[in-house]
């Protein structure tokens, strides 16, 4: 086992060199990090001229790339434009831990700048995946359990319904009902925005409020495709000749159903959940937008509209790598649940 | 006396979208403490579908048991509620399934599916039924039983699945075992070790068997008395040497025929029945083997026949007689 572990580890490695040189050229090639540098006015062409020196976008990309991998500091760059290198490089490169500075934010640090984001973020799509999983095995395993009766049809009918509503709908339709409508019914309503209120302070009680429609928003439309996945894989589950075993063995309901179904029905939604965590680090761009929840989605987007690549960079490199990780993990939880799951 | 068991009238039919299966049309038969019966009959023929209906095991939907009664020490089983019958089910009647395959949780250790039943029922602790659960692998002859409770389904054989699903069907000493065809998906020698040791471990716990199969070979040195089904009816039943030695329906007879034996001449071809059985979801009006039966006359197309006697514990559903070849 820890043999495959460090193999598929050493995998990772070509891997995440091939992502992260495809994202960076990519990027390189989505937008001109200098157009908006000029605040309201154009950019000067000298400053232009001089700023692609200082950031070294006026080298070839691969020689781009290199600089952002491996650091500049063993060569030396021209600043003063006299076309002789001078000044020696300080940049260490993502390889040795350094993301750089961001180009919009001036010389604020890539790592810094996300690690004020990412605990907001993580904070908020946690706790929308609990509630996913939560919701959605309870929803799913009851549909299963009373296939084809009322409640199951009503919650079929409903899945299909959230799960074809795009987020940003339901995001402002929740936003109309919960917080516009219920302040003029004279109700208590719910915050629409930031993450608490600056008259009373970031109280945990202030920040629970302010996530739930957030939550609720996101959450709506997986719960909807998660619960008929748990419904199907339940049903397969249950018609198996082990739960006729368990049955015919007089054991309670709840351990047919929690131990011996579910622990066989998870496989598949371990897969699916494996994948998605690592995409919690990201954020969700729209939710993060409408509700003007200060996390990595708005911190994306805000940087990538301006071209930003040393910021856009770090962020999708960490979540390629908790992709690459959690991959691993969900690998690991198969053998855990399934013993006949064996790696080598 | 009363009989252990008493199973009366039941039918159990599926409702499927193709029309209503009728699975089991009023089958009755009794068990005495300590007896073996056989259940004998071709695949299809309602046999699992009984006893899946005594121990209310029947998916429902499809499934529902929709006459009959099923008397346990006095107890109709099928008016008790689920709570109820979940202290029947594994603690007074228990069941081995047809594959062990299939039937073992494959993400559970055998010690845990042994051992829950322990707990469930006898209100064990852990470490109780951990020690009685080695007891019992030692017991079905499982060997280095403490060091196998926790493997996985998986790490065993066929037959030792088996001997475990047996071990798990006997943890809390039932008073029935319902073995629903537990050798045959099982190789020929594995089979009799199988039947061996039931036959073993009936002897000295003294419980009562309901052995189904479709072999009429394994049933002559196991059962004490026979019931032979065909389309959810039973068309014959006796004590063993009744059928075995003097049947009377001429299906029983087919049966019989189509048995390979030892005595018999190797160049001689073994019998076959013609055709196949009836379809459930769409019963003929008349005796349901009619139109197979060689022994076929007027009155079998349009009556089905009720369970006469023809000796002291013999029954037949038929109008011909056999022996005679003239309707009765």
């Amino acid at each position: 086992m820890s043999q495959y572990i460090i193999r598929r580890l050493l995998q990772a490695i070509p891997l995440l060199l091939i992502i992260s040189l495809i994202l960076f050229v990519l990027m390189r090639n989505t937008g001109d990090p200098l157009a908006t540098m000029g605040g309201r006015r154009l950019t000067r062409p000298e400053d232009r001229a001089r700023l692609a020196r200082q950031f070294g976008l006026d080298k070839p990309i691969y020689v781009q790339y290199l600089y952002w991998l491996i650091g500049n500091d063993w060569t030396k760059i021209d600043m003063d434009g006299d076309g002789v290198p001078e000044t020696p490089g300080i940049r260490k490169g993502v390889l040795r831990g350094e993301f750089g500075t961001s180009l919009v934010t001036r010389g604020k640090p890539v790592l810094t700048i996300i690690w004020e984001r990412l605990p907001n973020t993580l904070l908020l799509m946690i706790i929308t995946e609990i509630v996913i999983i939560v919701f959605s095995i309870v929803i799913g395993v009851y549909s299963a359990l009373r296939q084809y009766s009322l409640i199951d049809h009503l919650v079929t009918t409903a899945s299909f319904v959230g799960y074809s509503m795009p987020i940003f709908f339901v995001a402002l339709a929740s936003m109309y009902i919960f917080a516009v409508n219920f302040k003029k019914w004279g109700l208590p309503y719910l915050p629409t925005v930031g993450m608490f209120d600056p008259q009373v302070g970031k109280t945990p009680a202030q920040v629970a409020l302010h996530m739930v429609l957030p939550v609720l928003s996101m959450s709506l439309v997986s719960i909807a495709g998660y619960s008929r996945f748990v419904r199907a894989t339940m049903l397969e589950v249950m018609s198996e000749d082990y739960i006729r075993t368990a049955r015919a063995k007089g054991l309670p309901n709840f351990i047919i159903l929690f131990i011996h179904a579910l622990k066989n029905a998870s496989l598949p939604l371990v897969t699916i959940i494996g994948l998605d965590i690592p995409m919690l680090l990201g954020g969700a761009i729209v939710t993060e937008r409408i509700f003007a929840w200060p996390g990595m989605g708005r911190l994306f987007l805000d940087h990538v509209s301006r071209a930003d690549t040393p910021v856009v960079m770090g962020i999708l490199m960490l979540i390629s790598v908790a992709v690459v990780i959690f991959q691993l993990i969900t690998d690991i939880v198969y053998a855990w649940l399934d013993p006949r799951i064996r790696y080598t | 006396m009363t009989p252990l068991l008493e199973v009366r009238d039941l039918a159990t039919r599926f409702h499927t979208l193709d029309g209503t299966v009728y699975a089991v049309n009023g089958i009755s038969y009794t068990l005495e403490e300590g007896q073996t019966l056989g259940i004998v009959g071709e695949s299809g023929c309602g046999k699992s579908v009984s006893v899946l209906s005594v121990m209310r095991l029947i998916p429902e939907p499809p499934g529902k048991i929709v006459a009959g009664q099923v008397i346990y020490r006095g107890q109709d089983l099928l008016t008790l509620d689920e709570a109820q019958m979940r202290q029947i089910r594994g603690k007074e009647i228990a069941m081995v399934f047809q594959d062990p395959m299939t039937s073992l949780n494959p993400v559970l250790t055998i010690g845990r599916q042994i051992s829950e039943a322990l707990i469930a029922h006898m209100g064990m602790s852990q470490e109780q039924a951990r020690a009685r659960t080695v007891e019992l692998l030692e017991m079905v002859g499982i060997p280095q039983a403490a060091d196998r409770y926790r493997d996985y389904p998986h790490q065993f054989s066929g037959g030792m699945r088996q001997r475990v699903m047996i071990a798990m069907a006997l943890s809390c000493m039932p008073s029935i075992l319902i073995a629903d065809e537990p050798t045959t998906a099982l190789d020929v020698t594995i089979q009799a070790q199988i039947i061996d040791l039931v036959k073993a471990l009936r002897d000295r716990l003294g419980m009562a068997v309901i052995w189904i199969t479709h072999d009429l070979g394994i049933i002559a040195g196991l059962a004490e008395k026979v019931i032979v089904m065909y389309a959810g009816f039973i068309v014959e039943r006796g004590e063993v040497d009744d059928i075995y030695d003097d049947p009377r329906h001429p299906y029983t007879l087919a049966l019989l025929k189509s048995l390979p034996r030892v005595d018999r001449s190797s160049q001689e071809r073994l019998a076959t029945i013609p055709g196949l059985p009836p379809d459930l979801l769409d019963l003929p009006p008349g005796c349901p083997f009619a139109p197979r039966c060689i022994y076929r006359v007027e009155r079998c197309l349009q009556e089905n026949p009720q369970l006469k006697p023809v000796g002291l514990h013999h029954e037949i559903a038929c109008w011909v007689d056999v022996t005679t070849g003239r309707e009765q």
